[in-house]
């Protein structure tokens, strides 16, 4: 089996328009989740999210690009150009051939089908422009990333709810490992903020009205954030041959369904998958210093999560430190598992724990170190990503300090 | 009216083959102006918008549409027929 390292990385999201911004973020514990600019905010009840503030299309794209782009994949596009820099590859030849794009997202161009739905429903117009398929689809971000870099090899989409960019990774990583390719760009995005989108979270009922507030008593939903991030996964030699930076290794993965319920979540399945994934990355528990929680501030989950870390972890579990960045980024629904990811490399490179920012009263049923309101300065070797989705589909990346 | 629509299809060409106006010319074809698949269906729904008509344009087979493309010229001829027919 090959090795898999992480050689680029890139970002925007709520936190900044790049990776130095949102690892500052993660250390000052600041939280970018704030009242909504979007179009008839004032017929929602959920006003806020983590929205990514400051962003003008035209001074990253031309028109014709931004006629095409939805802001997923625009949001994608400039993730995987930071990434794709750092790493300093050049897809040419056989590289070329065999480098590939897997992403996740949920909603796809969900702006893109609000737009037009209010352009066809609202306003009775009977026509709409015509690149409102491949603007809205699923895989316009992968199929875009594919063209700037010339990536020819195994591409794709995963679209499974709040676990897409883990299920992405940990498609990417097999791939590496397996030997199918030395490079694949993978990761995730979303961006939902739209009237639509948020309507539609409101029906369920788990939002919350005025932060997100992970692990704590007196939690009271989720948050929606958006944005995306991108990292260049790298067979190890590979790496090593060309002397690029290593940020990280990638050393296991796991990925298991509960098939139970459509949105309650399993704390079998959970642990299940963070079980499965110490195993693929040959671990002992107490090996593990960090977790990134899925953590989505909802009442059902963080107890169940909670729950599944301490079954797979024994006593150790009171010894790890396990934090969730969504109450700074706010929930990315499928690029979620992208964007906590910088926080584990950031735990693993400098030593720095992104914190649970919001955190008011303990609550016993989440009595672990959930690094409350301040980032800790610890070195840890390994850390987890997890992933849980709606539908009881839950996927665990493992990463180690190289 | 005659002279604002082929002004107005030269403007929306000229803008998806990102070109001054001037340097579109009545005898180009579509493919000289560099304009592909996905340009014209989108100078085709910028036509339609600009003078609320249906045109009459199938991206499967374009040769056989009553829409003729063949050049700046047949577009504009066809374009007048469309907005003169709307009129009638």
């Amino acid at each position: 089996m090959k090795r898999v390292v992480i050689t680029g990385q890139g970002t925007i999201n709520a936190l900044g328009h790049s990776v130095p911004e949102t690892l500052a973020a993660f250390r000052e514990g600041r939280c970018g989740i704030g009242e909504l600019d979007i179009q008839d905010l004032d017929r929602l009840s959920i006003r806020i999210g983590g929205q990514v503030r400051g962003y003008d299309p035209e001074a990253h794209f031309n028109r014709q690009q931004i006629a095409l782009y939805d802001r997923f994949t625009q949001f994608t596009l400039l993730a995987a150009r930071q990434a794709v820099g750092q790493a300093g590859l050049t897809f040419s030849d056989e590289l070329s051939e065999e480098a590939g794009v897997v992403l996740g997202t949920s909603g796809g161009g969900m702006n893109t089908l609000d737009e037009n739905y209010r352009s066809v429903y609202e306003e009775g117009k009977n026509r709409v422009h015509p690149f409102v398929v491949p603007k809205l689809m699923n895989n316009a971000a992968a199929s875009h990333v594919s063209m700037a870099y010339n990536l020819k090899g195994p591409s794709f989409t995963v679209a499974t709810a709040c676990a897409s960019s883990n299920h992405a990774m940990g498609q990417a990583f097999q791939m590496i490992r397996s030997g199918m390719s030395r490079v694949m760009v993978t990761g995730g995005s979303e961006s939902m903020l739209c009237f639509g989108g948020i309507k539609a979270w409101e029906g369920l009922r788990v939002m919350s009205k005025d932060a997100c507030r992970p692990f704590s008593a007196n939690r009271n939903g989720m948050v929606q954030g958006e944005g995306a991030a991108v990292f260049v996964f790298e067979e190890y030699e590979h790496a090593t041959a060309r002397g690029a930076e290593i940020l990280a290794e990638v050393i296991g993965f796991a990925m298991t369904s509960d098939a139970s319920d459509i949105v309650m979540p399993s704390r079998q399945g959970a642990a299940r998958a963070i079980a499965g994934a110490l195993r693929d990355a040959r671990l002992a528990p107490a090996d593990v210093g960090y977790i990134n929680a899925h953590g989505t501030g909802t009442a059902a989950n963080d107890k169940t999560e909670c729950a599944a870390v301490a079954d797979v972890f024994g006593a150790h579990a009171d010894r790890l430190m396990m934090s969730s960045t969504k109450s700074m980024h706010g929930h990315l629904i499928g690029g979620t598992g992208a964007v906590e990811l910088l926080a584990c490399i950031m735990a693993l490179r400098e030593g720095v724990i992104a914190p649970t920012v919001g955190y008011e009263e303990p609550d016993p049923e989440c009595a672990l170190d959930v690094v409350p309101n301040e980032a800790r300065e610890v070195q840890v070797d390994v850390v987890l990503s997890n992933a849980f989705a709606f539908g009881g589909l839950n996927a665990v990346l493992a990463l180690r300090r190289v | 009216m005659s002279e604002n629509v082929k002004d107005k299809v030269i403007e929306i060409i000229a803008e998806q083959a990102v070109l001054e106006p001037s340097d579109v010319k009545m005898e180009s074809t579509l493919e000289d102006l560099g304009i592909d698949s996905l340009g014209l269906v989108e100078s085709i729904f910028a036509i339609e918008e600009a003078f609320d008509i249906q045109v009459p344009f199938n991206a499967n087979e374009p040769t056989e549409s009553e829409f003729d493309i063949s050049s700046v010229a047949a577009i504009v001829t066809a374009v007048e027929s469309l907005v003169a027919e709307k009129h009638a």
